[in-house]
C-alpha cells in the first residue's frame, strides 16, 4: 500500500508529468488558455492514461512477454492507444453528447499526446504491477491536470499584464512554467 | 535544384520546427541537457523523419484519405522501433541517456506533422528536402539550447568525452538550475523572445 502511495505522490508532485518530465507539452501550451477547457482536457487525458495503462499492462504481460516479442512494444502500444481513443470517442458521443462537444477536438488529439504513450512506457521500464500501473496513470494524470489548471489560471491573468511585446504569448508562458516548476521543487522532500 | 534548395532552407529559419512551429517540445526540453544527447536525438529524428517522409510521399496516391493517419502512425512507429534497436545495439550510452524519450519520437509532432502537412501532398524529392531542412532546423535549435544549458549548468563543455573548456568561476560554482528541467523552460522562453525581438523569426 505504501508503495502505491509513493508512486502516486511522486508522479503528482515530484516528477510532475509536465513540469519535470515534459510529457504532454503541446496541450499544456495550446489548451491552457481557459480554466474550463484545461480541466476537461486534464480529465480526458487522465481517463485515457488509466485505461491505456490497464490495456498495455495486460497485453505486455499476457501476449508480448510469453511470445518473446517485446521489440514490438512501441508499435503495439501506439495502436492500442489510438484504438482506445477512437472507442472512447464513440462511446462518449453515444452516451453523453454534451460532454462530447465540450471535449471537441482535444479528444482525438490525445492519441499523439506524449503523456499517454509516456505513462505506458514508464510502467514498462519501471516494471510496475497492475495496480501500480493504474495508480501511476492516475497520479500522472492528476499531476497533468493540476499543472494545466494552474497554468490556465495564470495565463488568464497574464493576458492583461503589461509584458514586453516580444515576450507576449508563448515566451512568457515558458518562463511562467519554469517558475511553477521551481515552486513544485519544494515538494521534493515529501517521499 | 532551386526548388529542392527552397524546401530545404525554409525548415531552418522561416518555419523552424522548434522556435516557430513550436512542435516536438517534449524531446527538445527533456534531453537538451548536453550536446551529446542533442546530437543523439537529432540522429534519431533524422532517420525517422527522412524514412517516414520518403515512404509516405511514395505511397501518397494509394492511401485512402480516411485511414491515412493510422497508416502514418504505424509507419512512424515501425521506423522508431528500428531506430530503437539500432541505438540499443550500437550506441548503448546514448540509448540509456535518452531513456523513454527515444521511443517517444513516435508521438513527436514534428514527424506526424510533416507527414500530414507536407509529405502526403508532395513528391519524394521535395519530401526529402523538407525532412533534411526540418532536421537541420531541429538540430540547430537543440544545439543552441543544450549548449547554453550545459555551459551554464555545469560550467564546462565536453562533447563525447572530450573536454573543450571550463569557465573560470562557473566551473566551480555552476548555476545548477540550468541543468534541471526548469532551466529548459527559461532558456527556450528567453531564446524565443530574443528571436522575436531581433526580428529573425516571426510569430
Amino acid at each position: 500500500m505504501s508503495e502505491l502511495v509513493t508512486i502516486f505522490l511522486g508522479l503528482v508532485l515530484i516528477n510532475n508529468f509536465i513540469l519535470v518530465r515534459f510529457l504532454g507539452l503541446c496541450p499544456f501550451f495550446g489548451v491552457s488558455k481557459q480554466l474550463g477547457s484545461a480541466i476537461s482536457m486534464g480529465i480526458a487525458v487522465t481517463f485515457v492514461m488509466a485505461i491505456a495503462s490497464l490495456a498495455t499492462w495486460l497485453i505486455s504481460n499476457y501476449i508480448l512477454l510469453p511470445l518473446d516479442i517485446e521489440y514490438m512494444q512501441i508499435v503495439i502500444y501506439i495502436l492500442v492507444i489510438a484504438t482506445l481513443v477512437q472507442i472512447i470517442e464513440l462511446f462518449i458521443k453515444k452516451t453523453n453528447l454534451g460532454l462530447y462537444f465540450s471535449f471537441g477536438i482535444y479528444l482525438p488529439l490525445i492519441t499523439t499526446n506524449c503523456a499517454v504513450l509516456g505513462i505506458t512506457l514508464i510502467n514498462a521500464t519501471e516494471n510496475y504491477s497492475l495496480s501500480g500501473s493504474i495508480v501511476a496513470a492516475l497520479g500522472g494524470g492528476l499531476g497533468f491536470t493540476l499543472a494545466l489548471a494552474m497554468m490556465s489560471g495564470i495565463r488568464e491573468k497574464l493576458e492583461l499584464a503589461n509584458t514586453p511585446k516580444s515576450m507576449k504569448g508563448l515566451p512568457i508562458a515558458f518562463i511562467t512554467a519554469a517558475l511553477l516548476g521551481l515552486a513544485f521543487l519544494g515538494f521534493g522532500g515529501i517521499v | 535544384m532551386g526548388k529542392f534548395g527552397k524546401e530545404f532552407a525554409k525548415g531552418i529559419i522561416i518555419t523552424n520546427p522548434v522556435f516557430v512551429l513550436v512542435l516536438g517540445l517534449c524531446p527538445t526540453l527533456a534531453i537538451s541537457t548536453s550536446i551529446d544527447n542533442a546530437l543523439g536525438m537529432t540522429l534519431a529524428v533524422l532517420i525517422v523523419l527522412l524514412g517516414s517522409n520518403i515512404i509516405i510521399a511514395a505511397i501518397r496516391n494509394y492511401v485512402p484519405n480516411i485511414t491515412r493517419i493510422p497508416i502514418f502512425i504505424v509507419i512512424i512507429a515501425t521506423l522508431v522501433t528500428v531506430v530503437n534497436l539500432i541505438f540499443h545495439a550500437y550506441l548503448p550510452a546514448t540509448y540509456e541517456a535518452l531513456g523513454i524519450y527515444l521511443p517517444l519520437v513516435v508521438v513527436n509532432c514534428i514527424i506526424l506533422g510533416r507527414a500530414e502537412a507536407f509529405a502526403s501532398k508532395h513528391t519524394v524529392a521535395q519530401s526529402i528536402a523538407d525532412a533534411l531542412g526540418m532536421t537541420v532546423g531541429f538540430m540547430l535549435a537543440l544545439l543552441m539550447i543544450s549548449f547554453i544549458r550545459q555551459v551554464l549548468g555545469t560550467g564546462s563543455l565536453s562533447v563525447f568525452g572530450v573536454d573543450l573548456f571550463t569557465l573560470p568561476v562557473l566551473g566551480e560554482h555552476p548555476i545548477a538550475i540550468f541543468i534541471l528541467p526548469y532551466g529548459a523552460f527559461i532558456v527556450i522562453g528567453l531564446l524565443m523572445g530574443l528571436f522575436r525581438r531581433t526580428g529573425v523569426m516571426k510569430e
